[in-house]
């Protein structure tokens, strides 16, 4: 028990993020809160991404010399890392979007808060 | 020659004219909407040319960078993809000439930014139908998904909260469909989805792939707003500029369909996610929700174009339903949908767009028939797509709920098929309605003297917004009389061994 509780505490600590995460969308009143809490669950999903392609005694997979065989235990497997590059920015794209347009949103309510500015757009 | 590259073309197209668009804007405003019709016409014929080559001469594959695929990155351009850009370009090619005019009047000023970014949401929809790889599909919804967001937020006043609410729930959808596929690459270590269809039968057993398989289908079912993931779109494609309501509404939820379908017949493959474990039946029973629940609600409103968008919850739980059903026909009844309603919705957004330009409104309770006297080609296009909706044949609509309904009798899920029936009602009441109106009902007495019958003239739209919804009308009928052959195309599509 306690071996599957230590042995996955990368996990554990991820689904805690996405825990936070959701949390933060549904229940915070805040626009800007709401999307702290998108941004913390897309950076669970990156950081599953990452600590799960983690590899003990393992380097980055550079061949040093030419005349080295390409043994495949000595390297980590670099995909996962350049996905989350892609994912990464996608994410910051995101964000940037977001902030944009809640911009717009103060401009015209004078408000981020979600009851008041449900009110105010009867 | 150009027939092997048309699948890196589609996407390329619109891409290369994303970034034309501005750099020739900044010059000359004008030259921004032939840039973009001229994009979408190029890729609207590659599109068809593309689908007729593959037909005749099987699936191509175009490897980027020459890497073979499952290194690479490959973009399959299969019968079904071919289809689904047809359709998609097809309808975009008619909003874009629509745009012409209701571009001008709602965004002035602003239309040069606006082409690129609908270029941009084009690149996504057709780079998610062509790509045969997992994490670039993820990709290719982003952009389609960023480009959209911007598209809506640009309507009335309330559009940028709308906006705001889809960009989180799209946001969580996307992050959930990346989960998704991060379980299926470290339990498999690879992205291509033909490679991976080959690995899956070998460790199907483990449960990290049916966990794998769920959240996949809760994040494509978020971006398709399958029935209890609805929520972001009322609002959006109700406040939305109608050239974007008409562009993501049709074609939007469809292309979430369809990486559905490709994801769950051609990867998971339908044995798998229909008779080893529940996911066909569950997707099969919200659909069945969202079609009651959207029909229902759409009689509830009073304004045509938020009634439109209950409506695509409603036909959007069609295609799922014929997702959900996993067998030959209702695998048909989803294609043919999926092609049937992208015309009828693109029709119907555009029909209330040109209301809302004429007359200003496009509230349901105001209509009388003055509107039919006025425009009374617009409310042809109207009626055609209407009964289209409600399924009359030989209109288009009557065959997909044709298929369906014989998907759910091989399947003797007589519940279904109850709920294909009731909601066809539900439909011919919510349609009807505006029918009985425009063709009907007299204006209001008070206003008779100015009013009166005698003195409406006809004061149709211009041409270039007429044509694209007549187009489509017309198309509807064209479909409908088509149908045998464009079913013994789908036959072609199925995945092996269906």
């Amino acid at each position: 028990m306690f071996d599957f509780i230590a042995g996955h505490y990368n996990y554990w600590f991820i689904i805690l993020l996405i825990s936070i995460g959701m949390y933060g969308m549904i229940f915070k009143k805040n626009l800007v809160k709401k999307l702290i809490g998108m941004t913390i669950f897309q950076a669970a999903v990156i950081l599953f991404y990452i600590s799960s392609s983690v590899k003990a005694d393992t380097t980055v997979p550079i061949l040093l010399e030419l005349n080295e065989s390409a043994d495949v235990n000595r390297y980590i497997n670099p995909l996962p890392h350049a996905l989350m590059l892609t994912a990464i920015v996608v994410g910051v794209a995101t964000v940037g979007v977001a902030f944009a347009l809640l911009v717009l949103i103060y401009k015209r309510y004078n408000t981020l808060d979600e009851k008041e500015l449900i009110e105010r757009m009867k | 020659m150009i027939e092997r590259h048309i699948p890196a073309l589609l996407p390329l197209i619109f891409l290369a004219s994303a970034l034309l668009i501005p750099m020739f804007g900044v010059f000359k405003r004008k030259t921004a909407y032939p840039f973009a019709v001229t994009a979408s016409l190029s890729a609207a014929a590659l599109s068809v040319y593309g689908f007729v080559y593959v037909l005749q001469n099987g699936t191509m594959r175009y490897y980027f960078g020459g890497w073979i695929p499952p290194i690479g990155i490959e973009f399959v351009y299969d019968p079904l993809s071919a289809f689904v850009s047809v359709v998609i370009n097809v309808v975009a090619l008619m909003v874009l000439t629509h745009a012409l005019n209701s571009v001008r009047v709602d965004q002035e000023g602003r239309q040069v930014a606006y082409y690129s970014v609908v270029m941009l949401l084009l690149t996504g929809f057709n780079g998610m139908i062509i790509t045969g790889d997992l994490f670039n599909l993820y990709v290719f919804i982003e952009i389609s998904s960023l480009s959209g967001y911007a598209l809506i937020a640009v309507g009335e006043k309330q559009s940028p909260f709308a906006a705001f609410r889809y960009l989180i729930i799209g946001t969580i959808g996307a992050s959930f469909y990346l989960l998704g596929i991060g379980y299926l690459y470290f339990m498999s270590g690879t992205l291509n989805m033909g490679d991976l269809a080959g690995i899956l039968p070998m460790i199907k057993d483990s449960p990290t792939i049916l966990v794998a398989l769920i959240i996949i289908v809760v994040g494509l079912g978020i971006k398709m707003a399958i029935f209890p993931m609805h929520g972001w779109l009322p609002d959006s494609y109700t406040y939305a500029p109608t050239t974007s309501s008409s562009l993501i509404a049709p074609i939007g939820t469809k292309v979430g369909a369809y990486a559905l379908i490709r994801i769950l017949y051609f990867v998971f493959g339908a044995d798998y996610f229909s008779r080893e474990f529940a996911a066909a039946d569950l997707i099969a029973i919200f659909s069945c929700g969202g079609i009651i629940f959207g029909s229902v609600l759409a009689i509830a409103q009073k304004e045509m174009k938020r009634m439109l968008a209950y409506s695509s919850i409603a036909q959007i739980g069609y295609i799922g339903l014929g997702i959900g059903l996993a067998n030959p026909f209702g695998f048909i009844g989803a294609v043919l949908h999926l092609l049937n309603h992208a015309f009828m919705k693109a029709c119907l957004f555009l029909v209330a767009g040109n209301l809302r330009i004429k007359a200003g409104h496009s509230d349901i309770t105001k209509m009388d028939d003055s509107f039919r006297k006025k425009y009374p080609w617009t409310m042809a296009a109207f009626t055609v797509a209407a009964l289209s909706m409600v399924g009359l044949p030989p209109l288009a609509g009557f065959f997909s709920k044709w298929y369906l309904a014989l998907g759910t009798i091989q399947s003797s899920r007589w519940i279904y098929l109850a709920v294909i029936l009731i909601s066809s009602l539900l439909n011919a009441v919510y349609f009807f309605r505006i029918l009985e109106k425009v063709y009907m009902k007299s204006p209001i007495k008070e206003k008779a003297d100015e009013n009166s019958s005698e003195n409406i003239k006809k004061d149709e739209v211009v041409p270039s917004m007429l044509v694209p919804a007549l187009v489509l009308a017309i198309g509807l009928i064209v479909l409908g009389i088509l149908n045998v052959f464009i079913v013994k195309q789908i036959y072609k599509m199925m995945p092996e061994g269906m």
